[in-house]
């Protein structure tokens, strides 16, 4: 029986280092190649060592499809193509092909120049792991192979975040990336057909949450950002370079605009120019909105939001930095905490998830001493606050794809064990699909029953047809043809034409029975007789009396012939091929009864 | 499972409505669905009008009426004479394709390949009954719309009150000099559209994406390929399980801005149908690129002004290109390059925007990032200015010697017909033509007398039939279709046999208002199986139950498999012996061999593909003897 395998190398009832492997139609598929935040040791990488020990990992996958530019999906990419060794295709969209490489370098730097770690991929190696990516386009079907085939559709996220259909024969999956339901300030909300596939992977971070209306956390957000400035109070939001950075932005810019603010506002890294270009080179993948007026106004060039220096942090007065990483776990923004946690003025707005092991989980969970390295004690005095930006579907977004694509089961990822259980409940009550949610290294099997498509010739099609029945689409029905396989390409033939495609001659068998009847009167008065007999009998069939004297049913001759020793016995030769078997084994013992007597 | 049957070879047929080969618009009949294949609007038809001056023009406004050879005047209004050539003074009309010839409301879907193969859109959507979908790329929707918004704009800010028809009348028209004389179907000739017009035909537009595949009605699927002509220009396959229709329209094998054009995916075709190659076979468009710089420098270097009327779209990417890295060496940094358009602007930002359908080396410039195009730089660097028109801004920076690139080029409106009555009294300046839409000696009669110099560069970078002759070996087709325009040499150069299509079996050719029979030979159509067979239905035959009685009638309809192969008698004979029957004798015959069961008065002839059995009626015998015949045979 065929079916479809799924192992989560990582993602299994965990939000980081996303791997999935799947197999499909006899097809190694690896969704994502993310890193772990939350680690720093072998555990940050998914292992491949499960994918195989010793061969190459290029003869094990056909191919590798990364759905977005987050480390945790992309970050192990170089270390997995360039250390591990694959050399098969990679594919991506071209805003991630166009920003993957940037975080990567940006990741690599934080952790050789500033950790100084030893054994890490280098700059060589991520331009060449680059080289092995193809971008696609949304909804392009991409021909990996002959058999394996695979299709993007938007997920909104972040810039070029996509979901994955991958399809052999009539088996598919889908692979959902992150996605986000609701259409924010700059991207657009995912969509996807109603493509029925076998299963539906699908992330599950916010898998307990119903959020309310973004209007409200908007204002919200407004509220405390502009509350703290006007009591002098330094504002701290960490954030990932691309993303949920451009979306406050617009968000704050629009506000100061508005509220006319004198406050400065900073963001802290060398990437958001550049970024915000390539929002700006990208911009079709942007909402309607920022699409329909980017020639009159580019939403992505801001006018109070200004780049950041060092020094600015300890400038007096209020201020509102934007700075990275996201989860408060390296870098600048770890560095602008540690100055402003003592001061109770200050505030620092998480506004997305935070993985595990983390700064920003810490706090978030409430812990206000924090041991920082050396043993040293960081008591966070700042006002912490907790924004639910991320843009990830909620559970109301989850179940509204599972409804889009109408999956026959849903397998969760990227999520906490337990909210998963509640989200898997959900779906199998709703939809009546089984849910799966497999730990990282835990295969899910699921039986497929796949349809053999193949081509049936019209001739026997018609002959089909010919037989009065029209054809159903939804009802299967029986019908004798020869199927020719040849170069994986199956066709359906009458047997007439597969024997002379193959240059075979047909054997004819042929059955001639003799049945004796009493019956002294003459031949033809006989064959007469045999006549109107099978003709009142046999109504359904084509019964015919010939010049010559003999008698037909459909193709099946029956002669009278004189008895050579028994005048008073004719004998009827019946004759018929194999192919009317049944009807001319019908007639012999239909006319060995004998003839009712006739009424003269 | 797909079984749709019906009378196959009738409905595979191609209506078309368009007699320019550059400007089709096809509908093909394919499997019980109806698909446009392109909108085509031919606007050669404008070249009878006189052109709409912006300003109002003193030379324009007192031209002669025109009267007929007998003195009779009642066409003066209508008719105007300028250097021997008699104009329309009406507002410009517009060719439409042809509407009669199929009910247009039908239509299921429209497949537009480039922008320039969309104008006729509004005509078709709007006023004919269509409630279809239309499928179209991305930058095709949008620099269509530029194309459709600018066309509108020049037509409309200029108002004219008078609407001419006495002319097209047949038996006035008749009496009309040429080319007025023969200019067909005036009767379809209509006025531009509005812009509420366009706004609704380009709200039915679906956007696809190269190498999408669509299903229509589960029937036919439907994909475009890029065809390497302009941002976005796809070529479309049509296609079901077994038949395989291309639709190549406007294809380009030449490197410019455009993604490359996929000719693999174009194999295996039953029916090609080709339309949209070069209007120029004979001009090499990087030879007139060429042309072009070294004209327009030298003309600017002796203080004159360049004109370039141009689309707001397209080639003008390409001649920005060019002159950016022209001008230092050439020593042009100091003359402003003026681009006027009402969608000028537009056009420069959206074609910075479309990375992911331009050539490689441009998609990669936008992974850096940085614009795709240098005309950016132009712009920042103040060497190009763009205007929306030439009113307002541009009329306080203008500074000559310059460099104008503006619309319409047809010269009968927009910009560029004010720059024609500027700067055409001075043999310094120099109007160059590079769009080849247009014959530019008919562009120019209603400005004749003119004293500045004309100079053609077209650059038409679609497919020469070297290129289609190559494409066809390559793709290999079993019939092609085109208009019948490509099936001989040009008027003008009938001695030419290089320039036309060659091909085996000889192309089908169409031309407008015609309706082919396409050639498809359909041999199998799309079914399922299921692994294994469904259990044996109680076949209630014709609606009525019947009681399954022992002595009923057999069903004849299962099918007893065909036999092959051939009997060895040597072997027969030792079945028959190790299953028990004696005294058996076997005779030869011309043909083969008797074998004879003299005990049970049985007889088997045997030949190479026939076997007979001559029996008494003893059931049990029968079937004993035909399953041992049968072990020995094939079946199928």
């Amino acid at each position: 029986m065929p079916e479809i395998r799924v192992t989560p190398l990582g993602a299994g009832q965990d939000v980081g280092r996303s791997c999935i492997l799947v197999s499909i139609g006899g097809k190694n598929v690896m969704l994502d190649c993310g890193m772990h935040m939350g680690f720093n040791d072998d555990r940050r990488f998914p292992d491949f060592s499960y994918i195989t020990r010793n061969g190459r990992l290029t003869d094990f996958l056909d191919c590798v499809i990364i759905s977005h530019f987050h480390l945790d999906h992309c970050g192990a990419l170089p270390y997995f193509s360039e250390m591990v060794g694959y050399d098969g295709p990679i594919y991506m969209t071209h805003p991630t092909q166009a920003i993957c490489p940037i975080l990567l370098e940006d990741y690599r730097k934080i952790a050789v120049d500033k950790k100084g770690e030893a054994n890490f991929f280098t700059s060589q190696m991520i331009k060449d792991c680059m080289k092995k990516v193809v971008a696609v386009h949304l909804h392009q079907t991409v021909q990996v192979d002959d058999e394996l085939e695979i299709k993007a559709y938007y997920a909104g996220h972040v810039l070029g975040a996509a979901m994955f259909q991958i399809k052999v024969g009539s088996e598919s999956v889908v692979y959902t990336g992150d996605y986000n339901m609701t259409p924010d300030r700059h991207l657009g909300a995912a969509w996807i057909d109603k493509c029925r596939p076998n299963l539906l992977i699908t992330e599950s971070t916010y898998a307990t949450t119903i959020r309310d209306s973004k209007r409200c956390r908007e204002r919200d957000f407004l509220k405390k950002v502009h509350e703290a400035v006007e009591r002098g109070g330094k504002v701290l939001i960490p954030v990932f370079a691309l993303g949920r950075a451009q979306e406050l932005c617009i968000l704050l810019e629009t506000f100061w605009e508005r509220m006319n603010l004198k406050a400065p506002i900073y963001f802290s890294t060398g990437l958001t120019e550049k970024a915000n270009h390539y929002y700006k080179l990208f911009i079709t993948w942007t909402n309607q909105k920022i699409r329909k007026t980017f020639v009159q106004r580019n939403m992505f060039e801001f006018k109070h939001i200004k780049a950041f220096d060092r020094a600015f942090a300890d400038n007096p007065g209020p201020m509102v930095v934007f700075a990275t990483p996201g989860m408060l776990h390296a870098g600048q923004s770890l560095q602008i905490f540690r100055k402003w946690a003592g001061n109770e003025k200050n505030m620092v707005i998480m506004p997305g998830y935070c993985v595990q092991g983390t700064v920003g989980h810490k706090i978030l969970s409430g812990q206000r001493k924090l041991e920082m390295e050396g043993r040293q004690v960081l008591e966070v005095k700042m006002q912490v606050e907790y924004m639910s930006f991320s843009a990830h579907a909620d559970a109301k977004g989850i179940m509204q794809l599972v409804g889009q694509a109408e999956p026959e089961s849903v397998l969760l990822v990227h999520g906490e064990a337990k909210k998963m259980e509640f989200l898997k409940q959900k779906i199998e009550q709703e939809f009546r699909v089984s849910c799966y949610m497999p730990a990282n290294g835990e295969t899910v099997t699921l039986p497929t029953s796949p349809s053999i498509p193949v081509g049936i010739s019209l001739g026997l099609l018609k002959r089909e047809m010919a037989q009065g029945l029209l054809p159903d689409a939804k009802k299967p029905r029986l019908l004798h043809g020869t199927l020719i396989m040849k170069d994986s390409n199956f066709r359906l033939v009458s047997s007439e034409q597969a024997l002379k495609e193959l240059g075979l001659a047909e054997h004819q068998l042929r059955f001639t029975c003799r049945v004796h009847l009493h019956d002294p009167r003459k031949e033809q008065e006989t064959a007469m007789r045999v006549y109107s007999h099978l003709k009142s009998v046999l109504k359904e069939h084509c019964v015919q009396h010939l010049p010559d004297g003999s008698v037909t049913v459909e193709s099946i001759l029956i002669q009278a012939a004189a008895h050579s020793e028994d005048p008073g016995t004719k004998v009827l030769l019946v004759s018929w091929t194999y192919q009317d078997e049944e009807l001319g084994s019908h007639l012999t013992s239909l006319l060995k009864k004998g003839l009712p007597q006739a009424a003269s | 499972m797909c079984l749709v049957l019906s009378n196959q070879k009738s409905n595979m047929k191609l209506y078309c409505l368009s007699g320019h080969p550059t400007l089709p618009c096809n509908v093909l009949k394919f499997k019980s669905t109806t698909i446009m294949l392109d909108c085509g609007l031919d606007m050669t038809s404008t070249l009878n009008f006189l052109p709409l001056p912006l300003v109002q023009s003193p030379r324009l406004s007192n031209l002669p009426g025109w009267s007929l050879k007998d003195g009779n005047a009642f066409l003066d209004k209508e008719l105007k004479e300028c250097s021997g050539h008699v104009f329309v003074d009406s507002v410009p009309e517009f060719c439409l394709p042809e509407t009669e010839l199929i009910d247009l409301s039908t239509v299921d879907v429209i497949l537009i390949s480039n922008y320039h193969c969309m104008m006729a859109l509004p005509y078709i959507t709007e006023h004919t009954g269509f409630t279809g979908t239309v499928y179209a790329t991305e930058p095709t929707v949008q620099i269509g719309r530029l194309l459709m918004e600018e066309l509108v704009n020049f037509i409309e800010r200029v108002p004219k009150a008078q609407s001419a028809s006495l002319w097209k009348n047949k038996d006035i028209q008749r009496l009309l000099p040429s080319p007025l004389k023969d200019a067909v179907e005036v009767s379809t000739w209509r006025r531009c559209y509005t812009m509420q017009e366009v706004n609704s035909a380009l709200s039915k537009i679906q956007l696809v994406g190269y190498s999408q595949k669509i299903e229509l009605f589960g029937a036919v699927q439907v994909t475009p390929l890029s065809s390497g002509y302009a941002l976005g220009s796809s070529n479309w396959i049509i296609q079901s399980h077994y038949e395989k229709v291309s639709y190549v329209s406007g294809s380009s094998l030449l490197t410019t801005h455009p993604q490359p054009m996929d000719q693999a995916s174009l194999k295996n075709s039953d029916v090609l149908v080709l339309t949209g190659l070069t209007q120029i076979p004979t001009a090499n468009p990087d030879g007139m690129v060429g042309e072009f710089c070294s004209n327009l420098a030298l003309t600017v270097r002796n203080g004159g002004n360049v004109l370039v009327p141009c689309y707001p779209s397209g080639v003008i990417y390409d001649l920005l290109e060019c002159l950016y890295q022209y001008i230092d060496s050439a020593g042009l940094s100091n003359i402003p390059f003026y681009f006027i358009s009402p969608v000028a602007n537009s056009s420069l930002e959206f074609s910075q925007i479309f990375a992911e359908w331009l050539c490689h080396n441009k998609q990669t410039k936008v992974y850096l990032p940085e614009p795709p195009f240098p005309h950016a730089e132009l712009i920042q660097t103040n060497k190009l200015k763009h205007y929306p028109s030439l009113h307002g801004d541009f009329s306080s920076d203008f500074r000559q010697p310059c460099v104008v690139f503006t619309g319409h080029p047809s010269l009968r409106f927009g910009d560029v017909v004010h720059f024609m009555e500027l700067w055409g009294k001075s043999s310094l300046n120099t109007v160059i033509f590079t769009e080849p839409d247009f014959s530019y000696l008919e562009a120019l009669a209603p400005y004749q007398p003119l004293a500045m110099k004309c100079i053609y560069c077209p650059i038409d970078t679609r497919l020469n039939f070297i290129q289609v002759s190559k494409l066809l070996k390559e793709v290999q087709p079993l019939h092609v279709v085109c208009p019948e325009q490509y099936t001989q040499p040009p008027p003008a150069q009938s001695h030419r046999m290089d320039l036309m299509i060659d091909c085996q079996p000889p192309a089908m050719s169409y031309r407008r208002a015609e309706v082919l029979a396409l050639p498809f030979k359909r041999r199998y159509e799309k079914i399922e199986i299921m692994p294994e067979p469904p259990p044996r239905p109680t076949q209630p035959t014709g609606g009525k139950k019947r009681k399954r009685a022992s002595d009923d009638i057999p069903d004849c309809k299962v099918l007893k498999p065909l036999l092959s192969g051939s009997i060895p008698v040597e072997q027969f004979v030792q079945a028959l012996e190790k299953h028990g029957f004696s005294d058996i004798k076997v005779e030869d015959t011309a043909k083969g061999h008797i074998v004879l069961l003299q005990e049970a008065e049985t007889l088997i002839q045997i030949e190479e593909d026939s076997t007979h059995i001559i029996c008494d009626n003893d059931e049990m015998l029968r079937v004993r003897l035909r399953d041992l015949v049968l072990k020995f045979l094939q079946k199928f």
